[in-house]
């Protein structure tokens, strides 16, 4: 037995993870229509690549990945894009995104792929482009792009790498079947991920003793290959990264460090499966293994599900009872987030589709008082104190907030989960944790503007300082010019004075040919702003929006009317000066 | 097909906040056995009186400040201090100390600070030590324990207690008595083995006290429940209890007539089993933190000792509870845990501070 360490806090929520394993991954039929966002990872959303109309192939690219962190799409099957629009996709907010769709043509045809089966004679960057390029981002919750954590270029070489088996969350058996089903792939896939790393010493597979048959399953494959399966008792949530690094390293990840700083990568078994998929097989990532579960649904099992899978097609093939649902939760029930509609798509983070029934998973009680009974500091796996972040949350005391570390806080819900006031304390959280990051923006913003004003006052009070001295010379130098005429002429007369203004208003008076000059600049001013405007509409009338396209018109009709007004008064000045110069020669 | 949007997590342990209270009000049980074995029907009539007061005022404050009386009253939230008060006050005190220290409890120490949840001090301590302070001669009056009661006499009856609470009844000659810590305070001049064997309430006492030491084993038992299904940490209660005997060993003085008392005498004598499994527990007022609850129990254990060995009063559980309610929020922003990932506890303050 390899030793483990023991986290604080965590709870023992009921299992409930029997119902889905009865049945071994079985497939669903393909839905008509399949639903692909182009954010399903954290990063850039990818950038669309095909047209609507456009016949696609299973496999082939439909979306660019964008900068570094970022990952392509691929059609899950083949058929027809049938529309480029935003739809609501599975999000905590219910909000709509960006999404291609798939009409299926039920033949499923691949597109030409070929995987390497040597990936040992590789080198690593390119088998990190290939998984970059399969579009494979982190599965067991976060989506983070798995190549990232696989390039080279760490701070220190990785010495543990530590592959996730955890599925602590109650319900969720996507990894467990997968183990049982595919271990031999699953530990190729370590393999390719050792490959890339430089075979790091340590090679740590962790997972719960409730999964016997996943640890024995993989038992045989592991047998002289470094890697070791550890296993430790079951404890919500121990498959938090952070939490997970602890229990079988000892060690803490410091507060806002990533593992690679401390010489560690961390995957998700999932990922691992897909990873080998991509290299050896050629295959981009465009299904994942999804529980269904919940009393709702007359038959819980996990299915090989394609990306886009609209959850109504799952739950229409799993007699769903929409009466008996009590909600509908896409992820485990403590950190799964509430679907509002089941026309939201399976992405690559979705490891399952929870529908309770009402004595499952019942409406929440009305919150009680809060009466500190630290039940939730017990339950902590971050040894926070939830009761505290609750009431400075409640007061928007945000520096309370920052010294009792709310940042530290993983959202994992045992907190929630404990409260015998049925408190929603995540969701405060949240709230709070948002509420300073939108804070901490408009300091940052609010501190530029200031050193902008700051800067501005110093100018205006430069220029009028240097105003100031020159008038102050101006004085002098007339003075002193009073003084000498005054000697010479012995007393100045009212005339002379008369004389000596009308001579200083002509000297400032700007000729005639200077004023036609400055009317001629204007002009050119305009004709240069009157041409971009144009280009500009030229540019957008391909694929800006109306509103967009109204606004541009109106810049571009409002440069033609000031060139049209310097035109006039450019004419106006030249006709103005005609008539005086005739009226000169007369 | 349209679904509730609800937050994480969806899952809900059984525990509730009633089934809290109503724990607690079983594991007074023991204690309130054994009040009622050696001091009679008094500790009862408390309660009962104590409780229906409570509720009643209660209701009519949450109904004040318009709010859904049923729900709140659900939670057992004052039928626990209620309960707490009745077990506090002496056996068989007129029923208008009982009425007007639960009064005082709920309406002024609960109520008026916002309720359940936000008040600083705990409620039925307020309520003791306002009657303590208002009426110390009904206060102070305690009934002898069973084992020494005169020959031919024994506790009143259930109508004649009623009779002593609300009719003002006198109880027979020999049936009130100083309790072992009073009599103890007051042998002064004695070395302590003189008084444990001069002193009935001493000389025929099983380790502590004649009575009491089994009401404080009841209370131990009752706590001991408590902490087996977790609905408090062990940090308080064994803080209080073991600054209580550190205390009066340091100043035990080897029994001389200066002495205070033995660890056991302190231990099993007047409240402080009850204190430390039922009144310093009481999370609402005590600090939050496990090593905060180290520091506040304490805390309160050396005021106890404290107070009993060098003030005015026998015993001090209400007063040290309430001076410790006062520093628990001074000591909650020095008592951070190390969260994960940190090297160092931080301090509460410490954004305020280097502002």
């Amino acid at each position: 037995m390899t030793k483990t360490w023991v986290t604080p806090g965590g709870v023992h929520p009921p299992e409930n993870k029997h119902q889905s394993l009865t049945l071994p991954i079985g497939a669903l039929p393909i839905p008509e229509k399949l639903l692909v966002p182009l954010s399903q990872h954290i990063g850039a959303p990818a950038n669309t690549c095909v047209k609507v109309g456009q016949k696609v192939l299973k496999g082939q690219k439909i979306a660019d990945a964008t900068g570094s962190v970022s990952v392509p799409m691929h059609a899950p099957t083949s058929g027809t894009i049938s529309a480029i629009e935003d739809r609501p996709i599975a999000h905590s907010s219910g909000m709509s995104a960006p999404c291609i769709e798939i009409t299926s043509d039920g033949k499923d045809n691949w597109i030409d792929h070929e995987g390497i089966a040597d990936f040992e004679h590789s080198s690593p960057q390119i088998l990190t482009k290939i998984i970059a390029d399969a579009g494979i981002a982190g599965m067991g919750g976060a989506g983070f792009p798995s190549a990232i954590k696989l390039s080279p270029g760490h701070q220190r070489p990785i010495d543990t790498l530590i592959i996730n088996a955890t599925e602590c969350e109650p319900y969720i058996t996507a990894d467990d079947s997968a183990i049982r089903e595919r271990a031999a792939e699953i530990i190729e896939g370590i393999g390719i991920l050792s490959h890339i790393l430089g075979n790091p010493s340590n090679i740590l597979i962790g997972i719960e003793d409730n999964k016997p048959e996943a640890i024995a399953a993989l038992q045989p494959h592991v047998a002289d290959s470094g890697i070791s399966v550890v296993s430790f008792p079951t404890k919500y949530p121990s498959g938090g990264e952070k939490q997970l690094i602890f229990i079988l390293t000892g060690k803490e990840l410091p507060s806002g460090t990533l593992p690679a700083e401390a010489g560690m990568v961390c995957i998700n078994i999932g990922t691992t499966y897909a990873i080998k998929r991509a290299v050896v097989n050629g295959e981009p990532l465009i299904s994942r293994v999804t529980t269904m579960t919940g009393n709702a649904c007359g038959i819980n099992r996990n299915y090989e599900t394609l990306i886009g899978t609209p959850v109504s097609h799952m739950l229409a093939h799993s007699e769903f009872n929409e009466a008996a649902c009590s909600r509908l939760v896409m992820g485990g029930p403590m950190m799964g987030f509430s679907l509002t509609s089941a026309d939201v798509p399976v992405v690559k983070t979705t490891n399952c589709i929870l529908a309770p029934s009402y004595s499952e998973i019942p409406d929440d009680e009305p919150a009680q008082p809060c009466i500190r009974c630290g039940m939730c500091a017990e339950a902590c796996p971050a040894s926070l104190l939830p009761q505290q972040l609750f009431w400075y949350s409640q007061a928007e005391d945000h520096d309370r907030l920052e010294a009792h570390n709310l940042f530290d806080c993983i959202e994992c819900g045992a907190c929630s989960y404990v409260c015998p006031s049925n408190i929603p304390l995540v969701q405060h959280y949240r709230h709070s944790k948002g509420e300073i990051l939108k804070a901490r923006e408009e300091k940052v913003k609010s501190d530029h503007a200031r050193e902008r004003f700051e800067f501005h006052q110093q100018r205006m009070e430069q220029a009028e300082k240097d105003k100031e001295a020159k008038r102050a010379a101006r004085r002098e130098a007339a003075e002193k010019a009073k003084a000498s005429t005054a000697a010479a002429t012995g007393a100045g007369s009212a005339a002379d004075i008369i004389t000596a203004a009308q001579a200083r208003a002509a000297a400032k008076k700007v000729s005639p040919e200077q004023q036609q000059a400055k009317f001629e600049r204007s002009i050119a001013g305009a004709e240069m702003r009157v041409q971009m405007a144009t280009e500009k509409l030229a540019e957008a009338a391909a694929d800006q929006t109306d509103e967009q396209k109204n606004i541009l018109t109106a810049a571009l009709n409002g440069a033609k009317q000031k060139l049209e007004q310097a035109q006039t008064r450019l004419a106006d000045h030249i006709e103005q000066h005609k008539e005086l110069d005739s009226e000169q020669v007369k | 097909m349209a679904f509730k949007q609800i937050t994480s997590p969806h899952a809900h342990a059984a525990q509730n906040t009633t089934k809290v209270m109503q724990l607690l009000l079983w594991a007074t049980v023991p204690g309130l056995a054994a009040l009622t074995i050696q001091f009679g029907w008094g500790s009862l009539i408390n309660i009962v009186l104590a409780v229906v007061t409570s509720v009643i005022c209660e209701a009519a404050i949450i109904k004040l400040r318009k709010r859904p009386v049923a729900f709140y009253l659900r939670d057992y939230s004052a039928a626990v201090t209620a309960v707490l008060l009745g077990l506090a006050l002496p056996p068989l005190a007129p029923w208008w100390v009982v009425v007007v220290g639960s009064m005082f409890s709920i309406v002024i120490a609960k109520q008026l600070y916002g309720g359940l949840g936000y008040n600083p001090f705990n409620p039925a301590m307020v309520g003791y030590v306002v009657l303590l302070i208002s009426f110390p001669i009904q206060m102070t009056t305690w009934i002898t324990p069973l084992a020494l009661l005169p020959e031919g006499v024994s506790h009143p009856g259930i109508v004649e207690s009623l009779g002593i609470v609300f009719a003002g009844y006198s109880p027979a000659d020999g049936v009130t008595g100083a309790t072992p810590l009073d009599s103890f305070k007051h042998s002064s001049g004695l070395v302590v083995d003189q008084i444990y064997q001069n002193d009935p309430l001493f000389s025929q006492a099983a380790f502590a006290g004649v009575g009491w030491e089994w009401v404080n084993l009841g209370f131990l038992a009752g706590g001991i429940v408590l902490l087996a299904t977790r609905i408090f940490t062990w940090h308080g209660p064994v803080a209080m209890l073991a600054a209580i005997a550190l205390m009066s060993i340091i100043f035990w003085d080897g029994g001389s007539s200066e002495s205070p008392g033995s660890p056991l005498m302190h231990l099993f004598s007047g409240a402080s089993m009850m204190g430390a499994f039922f009144i310093l527990t009481d999370p609402v007022s005590s600090a939050v933190s496990n090593r905060g609850r180290l520091v506040y129990g304490a805390l309160i254990g050396v005021l106890v000792y404290i107070i009993r060995a060098w003030g005015n009063y026998p015993d001090a559980v209400a007063f040290a509870v309430l001076l410790a309610n006062f520093a628990a929020p001074f000591i909650d922003n020095y008592t951070l845990p190390r969260t994960y990932g940190h090297t160092d506890r931080r301090r509460a303050t410490e954004k305020e501070e280097d502002a």
